[in-house]
C-alpha cells in the first residue's frame, strides 16, 4: 500500500477554539486510481496535503495511522519528507500559477525537479523539460519554456505543474483538480498520458476533482467527502447509483449539455450529514 | 453595433513577438450573455483582461453601452465593468481578509449599508459568514472562488466578466451560483460574458457562444445548434464530442 491513513484529523485554532476541518477520515491509496469528490470546503485539500505534511503552519493535525510507503509521515524528520516531496510522491496543487515560483521560468523550474532526480546536465534537463512539456500538450514548447508563471495560460499553469511533478517519475501522484482548466482534448490527452503511468509503471494516482463523469469515467474507486468526513465510497463506474443523500443531490444538480433544465436543482443540505459521530 | 451592450470589433493583442489574439469580434445584447469556450492558451482570458481594462495594448475597437473605449478607464467604468478572474487569488489580496475584500468596493464607489450587503454577498454565495474575517489563504479553494464572485458583484456592475466562474465548485454549489447569476440577470438586467470549458455550463447559462483557437474565433454557435450537434467546426465538433462522450446519462 502507498497510503495508509487512519482518522485523519486537521484542525485550527480560532478565536472561539478549535475548529475541526478534518474530522477522522481514513483511506488507502494503492496501485489504482482512486478519486476523491465532494464539498467545496470539506477538507479533500487538507487531507491531500496531509500525506505530504504540506499544511499550514496553523494547521494541528493527528491520526491513528499516517504512512507513506510504510514509512510514518507524523513523526518523520523534514529530511526523510524531503526525499519522498516532489520525488517519490508529487502533488499537483489547486492553484498551480501560485505554487510555482513567480521568479522563474517555467522550463527552469520543470528542469530542476527533472535535474534533482535524474541528475544529468543543465542542458540534457533544459531538452528534458521541453520534451516533458511537449507530452503535456503544449502547443509550443520551447517558447512556454521561457515563459514565467504570470504569462501563462490557466491550462498552461496546470500542464507546467503536472509536467513538474511527472519528472521524476513519482511512484504516488495526487493531484487536486489537475485539470479545471484545460479544454476537453488537452483534458483527454493528460489523462491518458496518467493512465499509462499508472497502467506501466504502477504508479498511484489520487484524483480530487469536481467533475463527476469525468472521475466515474477514469478512475476506478470514489470516495465522497462531505463536512470533513468521508461519507461514501463507491466503485467508480456506480457512481451514478450511489446512495448518501448528499452524493444523490450533487449528480441531480449537473448542468447536462443534451437535456438542458431551465432552473438547475440545489441541494438542501441535511445538518445530519454533519453531526458529530 | 450601438444595440449593442458589449462590441468587440477586430480586437488584437500581442506579447512581444507573439500575436496572441488575432481579430476578434462580437457582440453582447444588454441584459444578454456571450459564452467563450475553446482551447487552452488561445487567447480567452486576454479579450477579457482587454474588455475589463487590465491590459492597454490593444488594437481594434470596443464599445460599452455604445461607448468606444480608451486604453486607460475611469472609476466609473469599473463600477459598471467588472471581472471574476480564472485565479481566485487574482482577484483577492493576500493581505486582506474577506470583509476587507468585499467592503473596499463599496467604500470606493461610496456605497453605504456595509454590514448588510456583505452578510447579503456571502449568503448569495452559500458561504458561511465564519469566513469573514478570514485572509483568502485560510480558505479553500472554492470558497475563494466565491468570494471573488461575490466582490465582483458588490458595487452592482452592469456588465460581469466571469473567467471560468465555477471551475473550482462543486456542482451543488456550481447550480447555486448559477441560479444567481439568472436570477440577477433578470432583476438587475446584468450583462454577462463567461468563459469555461464546461460546455454544459457555459450553454446553461449564454444563448450564444464562441469558439476559440489560437488566437481565433474560430466559430459563433447558439447554445441550441451546439446541444443538437450542428457545428461548423472541427474544434467545436471535438469539443462537443468529448463532453457528451462524459456526460452519457447511462454512465453517470
Ligand atoms: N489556514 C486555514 N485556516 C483556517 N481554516 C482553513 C485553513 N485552510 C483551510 N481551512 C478550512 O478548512 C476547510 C477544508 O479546506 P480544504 O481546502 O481541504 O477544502 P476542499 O475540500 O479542498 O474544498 P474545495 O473543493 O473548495 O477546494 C475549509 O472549510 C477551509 O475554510
Ligand atoms: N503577460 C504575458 N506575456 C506573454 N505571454 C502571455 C502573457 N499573458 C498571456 N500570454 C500568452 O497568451 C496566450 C493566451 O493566453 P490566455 O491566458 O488568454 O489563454 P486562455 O484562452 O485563457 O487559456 P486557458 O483556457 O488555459 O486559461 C498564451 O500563449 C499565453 O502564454
Ligand atoms: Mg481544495
Ligand atoms: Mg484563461
Amino acid at each position: 500500500m502507498l497510503v495508509r491513513m487512519d482518522n485523519l484529523r486537521v484542525g485550527f485554532r480560532t478565536p472561539q477554539g478549535v475548529s475541526e476541518a478534518v474530522r477522522g477520515v481514513s483511506l488507502t491509496v494503492g496501485q489504482e486510481k482512486l478519486g476523491i469528490v465532494g464539498e467545496s470546503g470539506s477538507g479533500k485539500s487538507l487531507t491531500a496535503r496531509s500525506i505530504l505534511r504540506l499544511l499550514p503552519g496553523s494547521a494541528t493535525v493527528t491520526a491513528d495511522k499516517l504512512e507513506f510507503d510504510g514509512i510514518d509521515v507524523l513523526s518523520a524528520r523534514e529530511g526523510a519528507l524531503r526525499r519522498i516531496r516532489g520525488k517519490r510522491a508529487g502533488l499537483i496543487m489547486q492553484d498551480p500559477k501560485y505554487s510555482l515560483n513567480p521568479v522563474m521560468t517555467a522550463g527552469a523550474q520543470i528542469a530542476e525537479a527533472w535535474r534533482a532526480h535524474k541528475g544529468g546536465s543543465r542542458r540534457q534537463a533544459t531538452k528534458a523539460a521541453i520534451d516533458l512539456l511537449a507530452q503535456v500538450r503544449i502547443r509550443d514548447p520551447a517558447r512556454v519554456a521561457g515563459l514565467y508563471p504570470h504569462e501563462l495560460s490557466g491550462g498552461m499553469g496546470q500542464r507546467v505543474m503536472i509536467a513538474m511533478m511527472l519528472a521524476p517519475d513519482p511512484e504516488l501522484l495526487i493531484a487536486d483538480e489537475p485539470t479545471s482548466a484545460l479544454d476537453a482534448t488537452v483534458q483527454a490527452d493528460i489523462l491518458r498520458l496518467i493512465e499509462d503511468l499508472v497502467a506501466k509503471r504502477g504508479m498511484g494516482l489520487m484524483l480530487i476533482s469536481h467533475d463527476l463523469p469525468l472521475v466515474s469515467h477514469f478512475c476506478d474507486r470514489v470516495l465522497v467527502m462531505y463536512a470533513g468526513r468521508v461519507v461514501e465510497e463507491v466503485k467508480a463506474a456506480d457512481l451514478h447509483r450511489a446512495k448518501h443523500p448528499y452524493t444523490r443531490g450533487l449528480l441531480e444538480c449537473l448542468p447536462s449539455l443534451v437535456k438542458p433544465k431551465p432552473q438547475l436543482s440545489v441541494l438542501k443540505r441535511d445538518p445530519a450529514w454533519s453531526a458529530p459521530q | 453595433m450601438t444595440a449593442s451592450m458589449i462590441a468587440v470589433e477586430n480586437l488584437r493583442v500581442r506579447f512581444g513577438t507573439q500575436d496572441v489574439v488575432k481579430g476578434v469580434s462580437f457582440s453582447v445584447p444588454r441584459g444578454g450573455s456571450f459564452g467563450m469556450v475553446g482551447e487552452s492558451g488561445s487567447g480567452k482570458s486576454t479579450i477579457l483582461r482587454a474588455v475589463s481594462g487590465l491590459n492597454a495594448d490593444w488594437t481594434g475597437r470596443m464599445e460599452i453601452d455604445g461607448v468606444a473605449l480608451m486604453p486607460k478607464r475611469g472609476r466609473a467604468f469599473f463600477r459598471r465593468v467588472q471581472m471574476v478572474f480564472q485565479d481566485p487569488y487574482g482577484s483577492l489580496h493576500p493581505g486582506q481578509t474577506i470583509d476587507r475584500a468585499l467592503s473596499e468596493p463599496l467604500l470606493v464607489h461610496g456605497i453605504g449599508d456595509i454590514e448588510t450587503r456583505i452578510l447579503r454577498a456571502l449568503a448569495e454565495v452559500a458561504l458561511p459568514s465564519t469566513v469573514r474575517f478570514r485572509f483568502p489563504h485560510q480558505l479553500s479553494g472554492g470558497q475563494r472562488q466565491r468570494v471573488a464572485i461575490a466582490r465582483a458583484l458588490m458595487a452592482e456592475p452592469e456588465v460581469l466578466l466571469l473567467d471560468e466562474p465555477t471551475s473550482a465548485l462543486d456542482v451543488s454549489v456550481q447550480a447555486e451560483v448559477l441560479n444567481l447569476l439568472s436570477a440577477l440577470q433578470k432583476s438587475r438586467n446584468l450583462t454577462y460574458v463567461m468563459v469555461s470549458h464546461n460546455l454544459a455550463v457555459v450553454a446553461h447559462l449564454c444563448p450564444m457562444i464562441g469558439v476559440m483557437q489560437g488566437g481565433n474565433l474560430v466559430e459563433t454557435i447558439s447554445a441550441e445548434n451546439l446541444r443538437a450537434g450542428r457545428t461548423q467546426h472541427a474544434h467545436t465538433t471535438e469539443l462537443r464530442a468529448l463532453s457528451v462522450e462524459l456526460e452519457d446519462p447511462e454512465e453517470v
